[in-house]
């Protein structure tokens, strides 16, 4: 592989990197010349400007040229003299490759032992949830938080709610292949929800559905339109499909919504029906490999013994 | 007639310098305290960290570190060639021109018009001015080089000469963009090209903008304070041209590890490994002219300002050529190591320089040979030296802290510590490194008061200009 597009260029770098190196010595050499120590030299400037004729100090020019001798060094074993590619062969992706190989093997076997092992036998194994801990406080914290608590917006993996499913085969699932959440967007559709007025009744009809504070009566207008759009997706009674990772609305846990109190979760519902939510969780099977995934599968459903949390956390 | 050099504009900026200096100084003091205190400003998006940091930066270097370099460049290369400046107009054109820049720089970066572009993130319109200043300030300088009644030209010009020449050619080259409104541009490069371009720009910014420019400076202000001669012609030659030759190689150091080929970075690594005698050929000339005046150190805190950035010159070149070393790189690259490198440079050799250079200049503006107050200078200098040492060592601590956590991992193979716990790990230092920066802008807030004082003493008067002196080298202010 060459970075260059034509051998022109490949020798015109390198032309310029070895006569700018030997410009520098010769630049050296060409003031290292016998002076006048200690002597003024014969120009004066604002009055009292006068410079003296000392010679160059020789630690200073020993470091000048220990610079350049290690320059033609290193432009010898390592790439850059154009496309010349240094007696090491080295490459920053042969490094790369390399690296991944070393690690592939000390730490394959280790991985290797726990793919063996079924998703809810490394949930319980101390030395995988270790790992797994590790592995979450570098991949999953940003979204889920350090205690996997969840943020808005990002689910919290420690209570009982699954919104794709909590087996170990569909935690393993969502973390290999991703998921992609789709709530459509109702804002514009008169029809649909009833515009800006008909989302705020339905907020109050999906909040009846967990025996929320609500008013009854724009709750109950809204009952009708519940059936005839939520439904589809949520069921008739609310309660969700993890099949189509739609929500359930019984269980007051809203993903959401900034805050737990009525207020908040209305406004959560409000604006999820207006503008729609577009959920990602992004595939990792690529990034990661079919054996860390495994871990971190066994980690997350393990996360239910470490006590579940009513709603959220905040 | 008596020929006179024009200070009026060198006052100016001198002035500005100290004004711009307390002003980028304390907003780097505010994006410092909101490192330690997240929550600070609420929310608020123009007061947010990523549009306060550009604004710091542009602040101090071009604000402040341009109004100081030129002041002093104005100041310099009309007494080293014995003429006034080329044209007075032109001139009062660019302390003005300047001064439009950096207010559309202190409007513009906070609601969020930028370039993205490190250290080059004004909008295309303010670029343009910026061009049209810089254009008119080297045809001041190198007018006036150029009408000089000396026969040789002084060693201090061929640095402001080379940083003009070159910080005009970086930004006309970094900045080219495709405008597709008033306030939003695209640039004309893409990729790693475009970041190549932009390192090649930022790292000649450091050696240009903050390295020529100050050494220029140096070689007016240090053997004038000192009253010393300078120590080696031969090595200012020598170290003039490399350190001007070599600059140019270097800034691929910046993009080490990244999808800049393999080549290009081992030869930014390597020039800029070269480039550590050609810089510390600055340090050595500018300490060596103090030999047989070390006495006055103990006196003088003009002098102390002056060797003191210096020692930091020397330290963070050496510092500098180090952390270009790729594998050191590897453990220094994205931590506040590099913040604490660019301090140590910024805050060590630009402003204390510049701080030592105007309390030379600034006296003499207002036809006095002193500050109001030369304790407070030396008030200033302790509070400055503290602030800096403080700054760069937490600085130190907190990026090794963060290069070894990120890196370190466990029998397993897992990563010992996420990302939060290496923030954290920093935590006590950032704040440490917010008490440096404090007590730096104190020390500049002392400065404003002695200029001030200096400036309406009794026996102050407003130099507009001053007498050239004749061939017989008769003092300038003798019959002023």
């Amino acid at each position: 592989m060459s970075d260059f597009v034509s051998d022109f260029w490949a020798w015109y770098v390198g032309v310029i990197v070895i006569a700018s190196v030997l410009g520098c010595l010769w630049l050296m050499k060409s003031q290292d010349v016998p002076t006048d120590e200690g002597k003024e030299l014969d120009h004066r400037w604002d009055e009292t400007l006068v410079e003296l004729d000392n010679p160059l100090p020789k630690w200073w020019k020993g470091l000048f040229y220990a610079t350049a001798v290690f320059a033609a060094g290193y432009f010898a074993l390592y790439p850059g003299i154009g496309s010349y590619a240094g007696l090491l062969g080295w490459s920053s992706v042969g490094q790369h490759t390399q690296e991944l190989k070393q690690a592939d093997e000390r730490y394959g076997p280790v991985l290797a032992k726990y793919l063996a092992m079924p998703v809810e036998a490394v949930a319980t194994n101390p030395e995988a949830r270790e790992m797994g801990k590790h592995m979450w406080l570098t991949y999953c914290t940003q979204c889920h938080g350090p205690d996997a608590g969840g943020n808005t917006g990002f689910p919290n993996l420690r209570d009982a709610d699954w919104i794709w499913g909590g087996t170990p085969d569909k935690i393993k699932e969502t973390i290999t292949l991703g998921r992609q959440a789709m709530m459509p967007a109702y804002g514009g559709q008169e029809a649909a929800v009833g515009g800006p007025q008909g989302a705020v009744e339905m907020a109050h009809y999906v909040m009846s559905l967990s025996g929320m504070k609500h008013d009854a009566a724009l709750a109950a207008k809204a009952a009708p339109k519940f059936v005839q759009v939520c439904a589809a997706c949520h069921g008739v009674e609310g309660k969700g499909n993890a099949l189509l990772g739609s929500a359930n609305l019984t269980d007051r846990y809203w993903l959401y919504a900034k805050g737990a109190d009525s207020t908040s979760v209305q406004e959560s519902i409000v604006e999820t029906l207006i503008k729609g939510r577009a959920g990602k969780m992004p595939a990792q099977l690529d990034n990661l490999g079919e054996a860390k995934v495994h871990l971190l599968a066994g980690y997350v459903y393990g996360l239910r013994n470490e006590g579940q949390t009513e709603g959220r956390a905040q | 007639m008596q020929a006179t050099y024009n200070y009026k504009v060198v006052r100016q900026f001198a002035v500005m310098a100290v004004v711009w200096g307390i002003v980028g100084m304390a907003l780097g003091v505010f994006i410092a305290a909101q490192l330690v205190w997240p929550d600070m400003t609420y929310g608020i998006e123009w007061l947010s960290y990523g549009r306060l940091r550009p604004l710091h930066t542009n602040a101090v270097i071009f604000a402040f570190g341009g109004s100081a370099l030129f002041a002093t460049s104005y100041y310099v290369v009309q007494r080293t060639c014995h003429t006034r400046i080329l044209n007075d107009g032109l001139a009062a054109f660019t302390f003005w021109g300047w001064q439009a820049v950096i207010v559309a720089a202190a409007i513009s970066l906070p609601l969020g018009y930028t370039q993205g572009k490190e250290y080059a993130e004004l909008e295309w319109p303010i670029d343009i001015l910026l061009g049209v200043v810089w254009i008119s300030y080297a045809i001041t300088f190198f007018g006036t080089v150029f009408k000089r009644k000396t026969p040789h030209i002084y060693v201090a010009n061929w640095f402001f000469g080379a940083f003009i020449l070159t910080v005009g050619l970086l930004h006309l080259v970094n900045s080219a963009v495709v405008p597709v409104s008033l306030t939003k541009s695209y640039s004309v490069y893409a990729g790693v090209q475009d970041a190549m371009i932009q390192w090649w720009y930022g790292h000649n910014a450091v050696g240009f903008f903050l390295t020529a420019g100050f050494l220029g400076m140096m070689y007016y202000f240090v053997p004038k304070q000192a009253n010393r001669p300078v120590y080696s012609y031969r090595l200012s030659v020598v170290h003039f041209w490399g350190l001007i030759f070599t600059y140019m190689w270097a800034g691929p150091h910046h993009l080490h590890y990244t999808a800049l080929p393999d080549w290009t970075q081992s030869v930014g690594m390597v020039f800029s490994l070269i480039l550590l005698a050609p810089s510390w050929g600055g340090m050595v000339n500018g300490i060596m002219t103090l030999s047989g005046a070390w006495d006055k150190l103990r006196t003088d805190p003009i002098l102390k300002f002056l060797v003191t950035s210096l020692s930091f010159y020397g330290m963070s070149t050496f510092e500098g050529p180090m952390m270009a070393i790729k594998t050191v790189n590897a453990l220094s690259h994205y931590t506040d190591w590099t913040v604490g490198h660019v301090h140590s440079g910024a805050l060590g050799w630009v402003a204390m320089v510049s701080i030592g250079s105007l309390y030379y200049l600034i006296p003499r503006m207002f036809g006095r040979e002193e500050m109001w107050s030369v304790r407070l200078i030396n008030v200033h200098f302790w509070l400055a030296t503290t602030g800096v040492v403080l700054y760069i060592a937490a600085m130190w601590i907190a990026g090794v802290a963060e290069g070894l956590m990120w890196r370190a991992t466990n029998p397993d193979g897992t990563l010992t510590y996420s990302f939060a716990e290496a923030v954290k790990a920093t935590y006590p230092f950032l704040f440490i490194r917010f008490l440096g920066g404090v007590l730096y802008v104190s020390g500049m807030l002392l400065m404003a008061w002695n200029v001030y004082r200096t400036a309406t003493a009794r026996d102050a008067r407003v130099y507009d200009e001053a007498p050239v002196p004749n061939a017989s080298g008769a003092p300038a202010l003798a019959h002023a």
